[in-house]
This record gives C-alpha cells, structure tokens and sequence, in this order.
C-alpha cells in the first residue's frame, strides 16, 4: 500500500523528536495564554506566571483542566490572546444554555489549521487530481470551512456544496463526477438510499473516498457504507474548541486516527479522578492545541471517551492514534452531526407557560437519519378546548426550540401524567437509535 | 338558553377516547352530541352530556385535561336547504359559526344541531327574533 504524506519529515519523526517539539510549543502555548484574563488567573492559580515556570511535559499535569463551562463563562474575549485587529476569522458552537462558545483564528492560526488538514486528506491517499464535495453545513460550524481550506491546499476540485438538499449533492456529484465527499455517516447513508430515484445510479457516479466525521459511528457502520458504495470510508475527528476537523484522521491503514501530535497534546485521563491514564486505557479525551495564538486552550476536557493505541502504525507515522469516540461523559446528543443538549430543550420549554414540568426528548432513526422528538405535558389551566390554540403552541414550541438546537425537532402534546415519572433523577432522554 | 359543552384533550394514544366514554358510560353519563377535532398528534373531543356537571366532576376527578363552554343547540328543518335557511339568516346578521354538529336524537322532526358562535348572546338574540326554537339544558337531561 502505498503510504503517501504531505509533510514526512513531521509524519514520520521520532517520539523524541515530537516531544521535544511539544515541548517547546507548549512553552510558546504558555506565554500565548498568560496573555488572557481567563488563564492568567487560572495559571496563577498553580504557580505558573511565565512560559520558563513550565521545563518539561510532564509539567503539562501542574496545569488545571480547562471545561466548556470555562469557554462560556470567558465568552466573549475571555480566551482571546491577541489584539482583534489580528483576529483572521471566528468560528462557535452553540452553548448549552444559550451561551455560545468562541474561538478566535490569527492568520498563522488558519494556515496551520489549512495544515492539519492537507496532511489529513493526503493520508487518506486522495490528491491533487480529486474533484471534493464538502457536504458539511459552512458558516460558524468548522467543518465546513475546515476541510474546504484544507483540500484547496492540497489542490483539489473543491465543491463548497454544504449540507442538505439530497437531490442537488446527487446531481452535483454525478456532473462534477465527485470523488471524495466529506460528510456524516448518517448523511451518506441517506444519500445512498436516494439514489436511484432521479434517474441517477451508482455507475453514473465516481465517487471513491468519504471523510466522515461530525458523529460517533462504529467499523460496522464504515465497512457498511464501504460495501453498499463500494468506497474507502476515513474516520476524521475535531471539536470546534480544538480547531474543528484535523485533530485526528485515519491514515490509509484505516486503523483508527493519528492524533497529529506536533499541534495537539493528547491525554487520556479517568474522568472521574482527572488522574492521566496509559496508552491503551479508556477515559476521556483532553487536548492540549500547541499552534494557536489567538485562543489557546490547555488541557482542554472534550468529554468523548476513546482511547489511544500504544503501538505504531503502518504507515511509518509516529503520532498515536486514537481510537473512535466510544461515548461521552455528558448527556450531550449527536443529531444528524448536530450537538444538542438536553438542557438547551429544557431551557426552551420550561419557558412557555402552556407547558408543563414533565417533558421527554426522544430519539430514534427514520430510515438512515436520525429524528428528535420533544413530547410535553400540557398545562390543564391554559386548555381552552380550541385546536388553533393548540397547533399554533406546537408551532410556537418547534420554532423555539428551532432557534436553540439548529435542528427542527418533532413536538408531541400529552395529557398531563401520560410521560413518565421519575423519582430521583429523571430519565428525560430516550434514545432510540440502533447500536449496531 | 346556552348549553354546557365539555371539550378534552387527547393525546394521540390508542384507547384513550374509549377511557373517556367508558368513565362517562359506568357512571351513567349519557352523550347526546359529539364531534372530534383532529390533528396528526392529538385531537379534541367535543361532547354534550345528558348530566354535564356530574360528567366535569368525573373528568376532574379522573384529571383528564377539559374545559367547557357555552353551545347553543338549536333545531333545524330536517329537510333539504333546512341548515342552509338558518345560516342565512345568521349570515345576514353578521353572527359568525365557529364550528357545528349534529345530536344523535332529535325531540321532533326537526334535526338537533350544537353551534359554537363567536358571540353567542348576539347569536341567541337572532335565533330568537328569528323563531328558531333553542334546546334548554333541561330538554336535554330528559332526552
């Protein structure tokens, strides 16, 4: 197989080599950070005042971890570590309780992003002559933009497509003869259940390579999708807090994802003790990202469980790999790639007044793509016996909770008591969905 | 002379109506007239009862989501173009229907029909000067 890269001399450097550079990024990280409000308070915290107070890796664990709560919490410019004139983009996330998250990109910034994922495409085995329809959703998401500054530099045909409207991807990828897509497990799984039915069949597509990513999937949802397409399958992993994609993408060996080790610190700790596990052990996944002035993060806690392989790989590349996203520490759901939490519904419906206390968020699949359903109780008082009233507070409940989680969810009314009770902690989220 | 009208909340749930008329059945609550509002996920239920305060209380007691307003119901010519002459004369006063449905019995050979109006003073006013006999709440517990 033949093993391509795109910058082989940091692909394929000695451990030693990558931890010396980690370990003078993570200085310069430092000193970037100490520049915040945010992290010169929680630095000093541990006695760290400058860049020299920290002399070895091992010096990373005097560091306190760094939550999503912290993210909101410094929102707006909390974690931002230069002047704004610098600042070449800004990407969010939605917050879980309405607050955004934000993450500020210096030029430098984007161009070792725009890096990370050259190096990724390259190691998938894709090139210069590949025609690329990103169907991710652009915009404040980074997937989208992610990968499109990525394969522009690699060279290839970028089609900015974005997400949705199946039949256009469908038409747009035989004109084109697309090669590679970028693009959920989900979504291309419902792209293949469409096809056919304009006309279009899969011979009259060229399609070769898929990057999926933006949500957890097992082996046998990629070996499914390979076979059904007839396509290699490369898992990709990011988070927006930590760039977006790039983090860590599978190499032709298409055994799990090199964390690219000379722009992020990898660790794997219990997530209940935050004690540092070994390689092989399975916790919860915090990054450290070396090569971003803008918005450093430090030991950032990701609450995706994984782990990350001792051994080395194939390919002659020494960065670790990390296994797929086995779960999370939080209740945090994954929506056709969307984040949604549980607790920006409840926000949302706690607030309308027809609504009573006792809801549930439900989830299952409609053919390949996933569905949420919200059902709530009525409040008996505000029943004045007319159907209007009750369509338009159905309505008025999709559309706020359209506004929070992106998504358009289902809405189901129940009489008051037809939901469950819980005693103790209720168990608002019914999911559905097949494990595989 | 308003009648009581009972409406319920259902949610989409398989026996669910069949718990509403069997609560009434048991305790001798008899329906006189009865519509179904419906939605793809839930419906209202609209009933006339023979004994509606006992039929609130079991409701209540049994907290099925219900509220109740006033209805006229009022006798139409059982003939053709009966219900279309009434609503003349309705139209021509400006008295607007909300929604209408038929009883199962009737006291003569005149259909019984329930009517929801906007305003339903204004509404029996016009019935009224226009000699269109409304059903009393007694008429109907003696049906």
């Amino acid at each position: 197989m033949a093993t391509p890269f795109w910058n082989k001399e940091i692909e394929t450097a000695e451990r030693s080599r990558l931890e010396q550079l980690q370990r003078e990024r993570l200085r310069t990280t430092i000193g970037w950070a100490l520049r915040t409000p945010f992290y010169r308070k929680k630095l000093a915290q541990v006695g760290i005042k400058a860049p020299d107070d920290i002399r070895s890796l091992e010096d990373l664990q005097r560091i306190p971890y760094t939550t999503k709560d912290d993210l909101r919490l410094s929102f707006p410019r909390g974690l931002l570590a230069v002047e704004m004139k610098e600042v070449l983009r800004v990407h969010s996330s939605s917050g879980t309780t309405g607050i955004p998250t934000v993450i500020y990109f210096a030029r430098d910034d984007v161009d070792n992003w725009t890096d990370l994922l050259a190096r990724s495409i390259v190691a998938t085995g894709a090139t210069d002559s590949d025609i690329f329809q990103n169907m991710m959703t652009y915009g404040m998401f980074t997937g989208g933009l992610g990968l499109h500054y990525g394969a522009e530099r690699v060279g290839m045909t970028v089609i900015p497509i974005g997400g949705g409207n199946t039949k256009r991807q469908i038409q747009t990828m035989k004109d084109f003869q697309t090669t590679v897509v970028h693009i959920t497990p989900s979504y291309l799984l419902h792209i293949h259940s469409r096809l056919g039915e304009d006309g279009i069949e899969r011979r009259d597509l060229a399609l070769r390579k898929a990057f999926i990513g933006a949500e957890p999937h097992s082996e046998n949802t990629r070996r499914k999708l390979q076979d059904l397409l007839g396509i290699d399958a490369y898992n990709s992993y990011g988070l927006s807090e930590l760039n977006g994609p790039g983090v860590a993408f599978e190499c032709v060996c298409k055994k799990d994802m090199h964390v690219w080790e000379d722009a992020y610190i990898a660790e794997i700790i219990d997530p209940k003790t935050g004690e540092v596990l070994q390689d092989g052990a399975q916790g919860e996944l915090v990054l450290t990202n070396l090569v971003r002035r803008a918005t450093p993060i430090l030991r950032y806690r990701t609450r995706d469980l994984a782990f990350l392989h001792p051994e080395g790989c194939d390919c002659g590349r020494t960065h670790r790999r990390l296994s797929r996203i086995l779960g999370r520490t939080d209740d945090m759901l994954i929506i056709n790639g969307v984040n949604v939490f549980p607790s920006q519904i409840e926000e949302k419906i706690m607030k309308i007044p027809e609504v009573a206390t006792n809801y549930q968020i439900h989830v299952d699949k409609k053919g390949s793509l996933d569905r949420l359903t919200v059902k709530v109780e009525i409040y008996p008082k505000l029943f004045l016996g007319e159907v209007a009233r009750l369509e338009a507070l159905k309505h008025r409940i999709v559309e706020e909770l359209r506004a929070s989680i992106v998504i358009t969810p289902g809405v189901e009314l129940h009489e008051p008591g037809a939901l469950p009770v819980f005693e103790g902690k209720a168990k608002r989220v019914v999911d559905e969905r097949p494990k595989d | 002379m308003k009648i009581t009208q009972i409406s319920i909340f259902l949610e989409n749930r398989k026996g669910r109506l069949y718990d509403v008329c069997s609560l009434l059945g048991t305790n001798h609550v008899n329906i006189r007239a009865l519509t179904i509002a419906e939605t793809e996920s839930f419906g209202v239920l609209r009933i006339v009862v023979d004994k509606s305060d006992l039929a609130i209380q079991l409701l209540r007691d049994h907290h099925f989501v219900a509220n109740f307003t006033d209805v006229v119901a009022i006798e139409v010519p059982d003939q053709p173009g009966g219900l279309a002459s009434i609503l003349k004369i309705l139209a021509d006063n400006d008295v607007n229907v909300e929604y209408m449905y038929g009883f199962v019995e009737k006291f003569s050979d005149k259909a019984l029909l329930v009517m929801r109006f906007e305003d339903t003073e204004f509404a029996q006013q016009v019935l009224a000067k226009n000699n269109i006999r409304i059903v009393a709440e007694k008429d109907i517990e003696g049906l």
